[in-house]
């Protein structure tokens, strides 16, 4: 269990069920008042934050949380299904939980995931992938309009804008932080 | 955002400008000793023992004893020590001025909160309102006066009694009163519950409230004052209440400071107030973070 003494920036603990991540923290006491601990706090598994204030001596679960290397096997409806590279145990994690990494992720390969008691609740991924170009406009040689991107769908279904040399059935690398191209793959 | 040495020579001249204000208003500087038997008790907060002794939390007892003494206007610019305190706001050593006024009641104590801000204010930055927490304060214009109770009508889901009853006042002045109190002038909230104010007068005519107020500016807490109680039977008995919702809450109970209590019953009427001057610099620095008008924090150390 934390205390409040333990409270701080970074902390994951588990609320109402919920893993949360302390993202601020403020210890403040109301003129001759009881000292109390303000705290904002990131659900890890839909985004919502909340705002709590606690009271010295109030306590809280730690958050269990492990990432695990997984397989990602296949997607049905909303479900992604990864696989544990040693147990072979199987997980299934709900759309939204998957957040961008559902643009980036290709049937078997393998990605770190978070799991919070038996739930998966995020992908890490890393900070650049490599896709395909499945579709895109040919290049207008002699172009003058001064457009410097075009569209580009990719093997994922990701739509991205992409300069305008880049043709169909080329790889590309992605900056999955903002989702932006990032270089040709030579080869 | 300021240097450390802009703010260091800001830190500087607030403290001078302090002492002018006061000099200037007829008030004698006292020091008196800071490691001391005995601290008021008070239910949340904790001093540090130094040898057989207490560190002050703050300067009141003593200072209390001097007007007991006959000396009628005086302050004090010191060094404080409260255990388990560090947040934005709070460092667990910090300088406190405390000043004491014979023959007068929180009212006049209100008057001279007016007076100070305004003459730090002119004396370290200029006439024009100064900028905090992304509002424009006049400081030489008055200030703006709510009692506990209109606040908590006004900017709390509940009355200021359910409050003190249920146990959520604290919560509720922090999370819903304080911001509300960021205004175009200085905020007195004023008249808090008896429950709150250990070492205060009742007012008169409402014995369920006590002659407390609390200076704020852009809702950063400076300082808080009081009509000083000054019946030794009644504060015994707030002492020993305190110590039992200390024990209640599991805190070791506090000694009494006993000379203060044999010597109370000459206290004349009197007022006299506590202001963070970390807090002040803070307002006048802009800044939200007391780290930013210490020469060191406890971190660094």
């Amino acid at each position: 269990m934390y205390s409040v003494a333990d409270l701080k920036k970074g902390l994951k603990l588990t609320l109402d069920g919920a893993p949360y991540l302390v993202i601020a923290f403020d210890f403040v006491k109301p003129g001759k008042g009881q000292a109390l601990y303000r705290t904002k706090m990131r659900n890890m598994i839909n985004g919502t934050i909340l705002d709590r204030t606690y009271r010295s001596g109030e306590s809280f679960e730690p958050a269990s949380l492990e990432e695990r290397q997984m397989e990602y096997l296949y997607k049905e409806g909303t479900h992604y299904t990864f696989m544990d590279q040693q147990t072979y145990e199987q997980v299934v994690m709900e759309e939204d939980a998957m957040g961008d990494a559902k643009y980036y992720l290709l049937e078997n390969c393998k990605v770190d995931v978070l799991i919070f008691g038996e739930k998966a609740i995020g992908v890490t991924l890393p900070n650049f992938v490599n896709l395909r170009v499945v579709q895109t406009d040919p290049w207008a040689k002699g172009d003058t309009s001064g457009n410097d991107s075009k569209p580009a769908t990719l093997e994922t279904g990701y739509v991205l804008r992409v300069p305008p040399f880049i043709e169909e059935g080329e790889l590309i690398t992605i900056d999955t932080r903002n989702g932006e191209y990032s270089t040709r793959v030579k080869g | 955002m300021m240097t450390q040495h802009k703010k260091l020579i800001l830190r500087s001249s607030v403290i001078k400008s302090i002492r002018s204000f006061f000099e200037a208003k007829g008030f004698l500087e006292v020091e008196t000793p800071q490691r001391i038997p005995a601290n008021a008790p008070e239910e949340h907060i904790e001093p540090y023992k130094s040898g057989d002794l207490y560190l002050h939390t703050s300067p009141e007892i003593c200072m209390k004893r001097l007007l007991c003494r006959g000396h009628d206007k005086i302050f004090q610019i010191c060094r404080c020590w409260r255990s388990d305190e560090r947040g934005s706001k709070h460092v667990p050593e910090f300088t406190m001025l405390e000043w004491y006024r014979a023959n007068s009641t929180y009212v006049d104590l209100m008057i001279d909160c007016e007076e100070l801000l305004r003459h730090v204010a002119e004396a370290c930055c200029s006439t024009a309102p100064i900028s905090y927490n992304a509002k424009s304060i006049a400081m030489n214009n008055g200030a703006i006066f709510f009692t506990v109770d209109e606040a908590f009508a006004t900017f709390s889901d509940a009355r200021m009694e359910d409050a003190v009853k249920d146990g959520s006042f604290d919560e509720r002045m922090v999370t819903q009163i304080e911001p509300a109190l960021i205004q175009d002038k200085p905020v007195i909230l004023m008249d808090y519950p008896i429950e709150m104010a250990s070492l205060a007068r009742r007012k008169p005519g409402n014995p369920l409230v006590a002659e407390r107020f609390e200076l704020y500016a852009g809702g950063l807490e400076l300082a808080n004052g009081f009509s000083e109680l000054n019946d030794p039977v009644e504060q015994r008995e707030r002492f020993s209440h305190a110590n039992l919702k200390r024990a209640a809450a599991g805190f070791s109970p506090l000694p009494l400071p006993e000379p203060f209590l044999q010597e109370l019953a000459m206290l004349p009427p009197s007022a006299g107030i506590a202001l963070g001057i970390d807090r002040l610099v803070m307002l006048f620095a802009g800044t939200n973070s007391i780290d930013d008008v210490l020469a060191f924090t406890p971190e660094q150390l």
